[in-house]
């Protein structure tokens, strides 16, 4: 069974200044094992994703479609069965998370915390278990008596990844794990990342705006613009031969060093990201679309086949996409 | 010609009761219209570096010299420095005052050096950065403004003063891929347009590929490694840049570094690389016969100059051979 499978799921914020409609219609599947990054600019609806699929949203938040975790619709659970889902099935990783630790208590502590919760593991177990936990993620075990405050960027994001695995989840949400550490350190936690999705079957969901990054690490990729979802496929496919202008605007932003056409030849999109309080008509990336056609300020584009056909799954939301060139 | 300069400047910082030397021996030369990248880990003293030059930091030994002279640390000698060379922020969204209007934000550099025409220094200022036309802009708050846009006020703040140098710390980390490219490539037009030099501080080895004539590798306050781009990024010597270049996502052998950002109160002896070092550690230093000088032999302090160099035994000693046997080493 697929592992987890989002139908047409949207989310709207609610405000006093009216509506934001942060995730418009989003369909996506995922299966126990896969990588799956999900790639957009600031504002694309990301994070919002990422929260809703565990029910975490603020209250002004309404969100209507399918979220199945092994076939279960989340969006309709019991709270009491939330409860036994969320870090138990599904877990996941915040942007931003290296500062939400507690300052004043221990690693160990914080790491075995949703091991109480689940009655999984206490006293000398629950021990064990934080000590093989931060080996998992190559920190020695005296660290769990340490405070956060003593770790150092990405020490703490593997702390959060250690506790995100405390109740062996099939799934793991990350959202942002790299983007505030630097170099070294980012390569530190992806090649962790891969590695525990490699040996433990875990599925990933992980979100960036980096799609180099998520090229490297995940199977497939999502391209998210304004909320939905522009373009999805095989990572290299989407990443070396976008369909869509915004996932080649994306791939361009990050040059490969040694390339010679990207020497002294910074690469951007002009304009503005929408404010998803106002879209614009028609294909909502048009008034920053290098290559618009008249018809798409008015008329919106579906998905449609991208791929040759043969391989997996690669669909992109664009005019110039058609059935027929495939 | 070079414009701004660091010669040996060393500078140390009281951490805990210990010595912090955040740079340790830096000379580092930045031309008329050159664009140099200085890259390295978290830490390593990049910002401290930076600072230096821009006089915000005096260093505990070795000069800044601007145009050859000296820098001298009198409010009356600091004030004018800075109308040469200023000082481009990380966060954009950080380093303005929210409550301020973009007028008041690029007005406030004329107004502390009381130059007049201040609506004219401003509205060109706006217009080079990239915000055009300026008086659109003038009225607005940061709330109002994109990340990327937010970056132009500040890079626009920097221009009010005519400057001949930007320092720009790390000018696109915060923003998002989609605007990094326009931020970068407003960098290089100010160059062609202006002749404007700039030192760009980074971990981010493809900005410097993307905009850098030199590129200078920082680790644990030293340069190891310096020379033009295209060498350097393609084939560079020193096995900490190696690392650097390999654990970019396109890289297929990537040579993940173990532990944390080294600590400047506790620099190894011999090469300051060497307990991380992963040609020590595979014994291609002790087959070279430098291992010993890997954990003990210091390194020189390298000069400011263009060409390529590098702090590192087993560079030398392969470099040396390559002199000596150069047919054999061809093949
Ligand atoms: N005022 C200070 N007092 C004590 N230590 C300091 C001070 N400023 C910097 N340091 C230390 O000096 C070293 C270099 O710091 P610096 O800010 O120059 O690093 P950086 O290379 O710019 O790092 P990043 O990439 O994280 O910005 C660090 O170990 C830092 O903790
Ligand atoms: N709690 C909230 N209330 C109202 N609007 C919100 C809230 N959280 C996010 N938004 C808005 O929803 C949109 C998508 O945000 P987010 O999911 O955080 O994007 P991303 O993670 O891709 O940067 C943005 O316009 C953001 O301002
Ligand atoms: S549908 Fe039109 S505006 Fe949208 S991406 Fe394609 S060409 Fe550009
Ligand atoms: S001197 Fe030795 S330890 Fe240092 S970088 Fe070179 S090979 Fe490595
Ligand atoms: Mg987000
Ligand atoms: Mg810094």
């Amino acid at each position: 069974m697929t592992l987890l499978e989002l139908r047409d799921l949207a989310v709207t914020y609610r405000g006093e200044t009216g509506d934001v409609p942060a995730v418009r219609g989003v369909s996506l599947g995922l299966e126990a094992g896969e990588a799956l990054g999900v790639a957009g600019e600031s504002g694309s609806g990301k994070s919002t994703l990422a929260m809703s699929l565990l029910r975490l949203l603020p209250r002004n938040a309404s969100v209507s479609g399918e979220i199945l975790l092994d076939g279960e619709d989340v969006l309709t659970m019991s709270w009491g069965r939330l409860r036994a889902v969320r870090w138990a099935s599904a877990s996941l990783v915040f942007q931003g998370a290296q500062h939400a630790l507690n300052p004043v208590r221990r690693i160990g502590d914080q790491i075995a915390e949703p091991l109480r919760v689940h009655g999984m593991a206490t006293g000398a177990e629950a021990r064990r278990r934080v000590t093989e936990l931060l080996e998992q993620v190559g920190l020695p075990a005296w660290r769990a008596r340490g405070y956060p405050h003593e770790l150092s960027g990405g020490q703490r994001q593997r702390v959060m990844i250690a506790m995100a695995l405390a109740c062996s989840p099939r799934l793991i949400v990350a959202d942002e794990p790299t983007t505030a550490l630097d170099v070294m350190i980012q390569a530190q936690v992806l090649s962790l990342i891969r590695s525990l999705i490699a040996e433990h079957g875990i599925g990933l969901i992980m979100i960036s705006h980096d799609l180099s990054v998520l090229a490297s690490t995940c199977d497939r990729l999502a391209v998210m613009y304004a909320g939905r979802v522009v373009e999805s496929g095989p990572s290299r496919e989407v990443f070396t031969g976008g369909r869509h202008p915004y996932s080649r605007a994306l791939a361009e932003a990050f040059p490969t060093v040694g390339d010679p056409a990207s020497r002294m030849a910074p690469k951007g999109l002009g304009g503005d990201p929408p404010d998803p309080a106002h879209l614009p008509t028609g294909c909502s990336f048009h008034p920053r679309c290098p290559v618009s056609l008249v018809s798409c300020a008015s008329e919106p584009v579906e998905l449609r086949v991208a791929g040759d056909g043969t391989g997996a799954p690669h669909t992109a939301a664009c005019v110039h996409v058609s059935e027929e060139s495939r | 010609m070079t414009l701004l300069e660091a010669r040996d400047v060393r500078v140390e910082f009281a951490s805990r009761g210990r010595r912090a030397r955040a740079v340790d021996g830096v000379n580092l030369a930045v031309g008329e219209g050159e664009i140099v990248a200085l890259v390295g880990e978290s830490g390593c003293g990049k910002t401290t570096l930076a600072r230096t030059l821009l006089g915000l930091e005096r260093p505990t030994s070795g000069s800044v010299h601007y145009g050859g002279v000296p820098l001298a640390y009198s409010s009356r000698a600091l004030r004018a420095h800075r109308r040469e060379v200023q000082l481009v922020l990380q966060d954009p969204t950080g380093s303005l005052n929210p409550r301020h209007t973009v007028y008041e934000a690029v007005a406030e550099g004329p107004r502390i050096h009381r130059l007049p025409g201040e609506g004219d220094l401003v509205a060109s200022a706006l217009s080079r950065a990239g915000l055009r036309p300026p008086e659109r802009f003038f009225d607005r708050h940061p709330h109002e403004l994109s990340g990327g846009q937010r970056q132009r006020v500040v890079i626009a703040g920097a221009l009010a003063l005519e400057p001949r140098v930007l320092v720009a710390d790390e000018p696109v980390a915060s923003l998002d891929a989609s605007v990094r490219g326009e931020i970068l490539a407003l960098l290089l037009r100010l160059r062609a347009e202006l002749g404007l030099s700039a030192l760009v501080v980074t971990h981010d080895l493809g900005l410097a590929w993307n905009i850098a004539d030199r590129v200078a590798v920082m680790y644990l306050g030293r340069i190891v490694e310096s020379g033009p781009v295209e060498r350097i990024l393609t084939s560079p010597s020193h096995p900490y840049t190696q690392a650097l270049l390999s654990v970019l996502p396109e890289s297929r052998s990537p040579v993940v570094l173990g532990g944390e950002p080294p600590d400047p109160t506790r620099i190894p002896a011999g090469c300051r690389f060497h307990p991380r070092c992963q040609v020590l550690a595979s014994g291609a230093a002790a087959e070279a016969g430098v291992d010993g000088l890997c954990a003990s032999g210091e390194l020189p302090v390298l000069p400011s100059s263009a060409g390529s160099q590098v702090a590192c035994h087993h560079a030398e000693a392969r470099s040396a051979r390559h002199e000596a046997e150069p047919e054999t080493e061809r093949l």
